[in-house]
């Protein structure tokens, strides 16, 4: 039998195989290029990147929990100036596709970041976060009001021709209201999920573990949860919907393609196994070659309920 | 480099203490002190994450099985305090681990005619070690090893057969001189001729004194610091420390895992 076709299409990018890194886990790629071949992986997302440089949080920022891990980096990032300066000059020498993870503090912030990213032409695409606090609209966060999530993405959808991918936390009473307003808005896909607000506690200090005493959730223990949100998701909108969350292995990321997902972001597996995203790739290859099946898009929603 | 490690040995050396000796590449004899290793416990997803420890010695040997060529080999020297070195603990010799090695910067060699002070706290003299050996080969070393009780004293005979001169200091008096080893670190060094340089790895209280102390007397002092990592490669910024320029307006966060783990003591913030 021939070799199956790994290849997705995405938002009108086409992947060699549907495995990305998921953002903040995979720094800016040149982290990673000693241990990995940077051109097995479908696409490249790097670290939420912001206008200006961003601190993050106080240290304790990450600790293990059972099955995953929690974090609080609290999106620390060079910011775009840097980014263009000292990041996109490595980028350019790898054959993947880069999709740049962004957010902004107000609607303007997000349209202008929108705007400069639409000019480098190393940027494939951009994956909108809308997962941190809004100070200026009063606290309310734009990615869990249907409203603001629709303004934001509109803002983005305006300033830039790329495709724009929403990512949207699953911090959420109803993930299918926010992926509705995002798809209204134009978004040409969909990514989730993000992290899960955790916490985790020392009992001899009592006191949280984290120094910003809550943290996200990631890893295989947030699996279940994202399975069935890509699922709920996948079923209710048109766009294309990107699975993440706690993918391990091959057959994790068939799962997630099963439940609705055109492709995957693989996060804190790159942690473990700097070469994750590849050997993920591989092994969904060895699945599909030894079951008999051509062409990865079969899997696509075909799940059986 | 990521490698599959045979285990060679791993042998109680002290209550809770362990050294483990792994089977390497030959690239990794090159190592600098200070630089080190992150370890796949199992391979499963329990542990989770990568166990960071330093390099206690790299080195080659003449194998024992014939025909296979010179080996080289990597040691660990590590506290059972959780699950993942529980783990490690119950290895034996032809278990492997997968390794991600060598990482981060590593100490600074220094000038060779400058007097060298180690300083090591408890676990902290891990990867002192390796950097003695280093030093001797070019310059006179003094080590000051610091510890709760003398059951938290290790590897001292390995450091005199080095040539070290090691003085020990224990919180409880049951080894050495009784109290903090800074302070005998600092009667040593207090009014001695001649140019030196600090080296110090150990729990934050001691690394805050011997910074204290290098800022007094003007040595200059290098630092190995611990922090929690999640890659090791610089991507995560879970293991970051405050620099020296750093205040809330404008933020200097440095990578434990890749801008160190040594650091001068003078580019961090120390509050
Ligand atoms: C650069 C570096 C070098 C190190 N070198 C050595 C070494 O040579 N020998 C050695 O014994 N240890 C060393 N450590 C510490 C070692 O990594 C931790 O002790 C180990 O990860 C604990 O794993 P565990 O699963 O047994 O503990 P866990 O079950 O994860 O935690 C148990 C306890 O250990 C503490 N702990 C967990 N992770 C760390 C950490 N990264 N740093 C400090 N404390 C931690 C926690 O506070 C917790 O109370 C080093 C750490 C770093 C960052
Ligand atoms: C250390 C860390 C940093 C992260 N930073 C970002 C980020 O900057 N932007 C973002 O959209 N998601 C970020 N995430 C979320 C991941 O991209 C991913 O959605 C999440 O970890 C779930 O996938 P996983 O279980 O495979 O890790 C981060 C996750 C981790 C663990
Ligand atoms: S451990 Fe990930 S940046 Fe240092």
């Amino acid at each position: 039998m021939q070799k199956p076709d790994l290849s997705v299409e995405i938002a009108g990018i086409t992947l060699r195989n549907p495995v990305m890194t998921a953002s903040g886990t995979f720094g800016y790629g040149e982290e990673f290029s000693e241990y990995v071949n940077l051109e097995a992986i479908g696409a490249i997302i790097t670290k939420g990147l912001s206008l200006k440089p961003k601190a993050g949080n106080p240290t304790p920022r990450i600790v293990e929990t059972t099955g995953g891990m929690l974090n609080a980096i609290g999106l620390q990032n060079v910011g775009i100036d840097a980014f263009v300066e000292k990041k996109v000059p490595f980028l350019r020498t790898v054959a993947t596709p880069v999709i740049v993870n962004f957010f902004g503090n107000t609607l303007e912030e997000y349209a202008e970041l929108a705007e400069r990213l639409d000019l480098i032409p190393e940027v494939a695409a951009v994956e909108i976060n809308i997962s941190c606090p809004n100070v200026k609209h009063g606290g309310i966060v734009f990615g869990t009001d249907p409203k603001a999530a629709y303004s934001v993405v509109k803002a983005v959808r305006e300033a830039t021709i790329k495709p724009v991918i929403v990512k949207l936390s699953p911090n959420v009473t109803d993930i299918v209201e926010m992926a509705w307003a995002c798809a209204d808005a134009e978004a040409d896909a969909l990514s989730l999920i993000n992290t899960l607000t955790g916490m985790a506690i020392d009992l001899d200090k009592r006191r949280p573990i984290l120094a910003n005493v809550t943290g996200g959730l990631s890893g295989p223990a947030v699996k279940p949860i994202a399975l069935r949100m890509v699922w709920q998701v996948a079923r209710a909108v048109k766009i294309p919907v990107i699975g993440i969350g706690g993918i391990m292995t091959g057959i994790d990321a068939l799962e997630f393609m099963l439940a609705g997902a055109t492709a995957v972001q693989v996060g804190t597996a790159n942690f473990l196994d700097p070469g994750a995203a590849g050997r993920i790739a591989a092994e969904m290859e060895r699945y599909l070659a030894d079951n008999g099946i051509a062409d990865v898009k079969e899997m696509i929603g075909a799940l059986e309920v | 480099m990521q490698f599959k490690a045979m285990i060679i040995s791993n042998h109680e050396v002290s209550p809770g203490y362990f050294r483990m000796r792994m089977s390497a590449p030959p690239e990794l004899a090159d190592a600098r002190p200070g630089q080190f290793i992150m370890v796949r416990v199992r391979d499963a997803i329990d542990p989770l994450l990568r166990r960071p420890f330093g390099i206690f010695d790299v080195g080659t040997v003449a194998s024992e099985f014939s025909g296979c060529g010179p080996q080289t080999y990597v040691e660990m020297l590590y506290k059972v305090v959780g699950k993942g070195t529980e783990t490690l603990s119950t290895y034996h010799h032809g278990d492997h681990v997968d390794l991600l090695a060598p990482l981060g910067t590593g100490f600074d060699l220094g000038d060779p005619d400058e007097e060298k002070i180690l300083v090591g706290g408890g676990i902290g003299i891990a990867p002192l070690y390796y950097l003695a050996k280093k030093l001797v080969e070019r310059s006179r070393v003094r080590f000051f090893l610091g510890g709760r009780t003398r059951d938290d004293i290790l590897c001292v005979t390995e450091f005199e057969r080095l040539g070290v001169e090691t003085y020990v200091a224990t919180d409880d008096g049951t080894l050495g001189d009784r109290g903090f080893v800074t302070d005998v670190m600092e009667r040593h060094i207090r009014g001695a001729a001649g140019k030196r340089t600090i080296y110090a790895c150990g729990p934050m209280p001691m690394l805050q004194a011997v910074a204290g102390i290098a800022e007094r007397t003007g040595v200059p002092c290098q630092v190995s610091l611990e922090a929690y990592m999640a890659c090791g490669m610089g991507a995560c910024l879970g293991c970051v420390v405050k620099g020296k320029e750093h205040s809330d307006e404008s933020p200097d966060y440095r990578c434990v895992c890749k801008d160190g783990p040594v650091f001068a003591f003078d580019q961090l913030k120390w509050v």
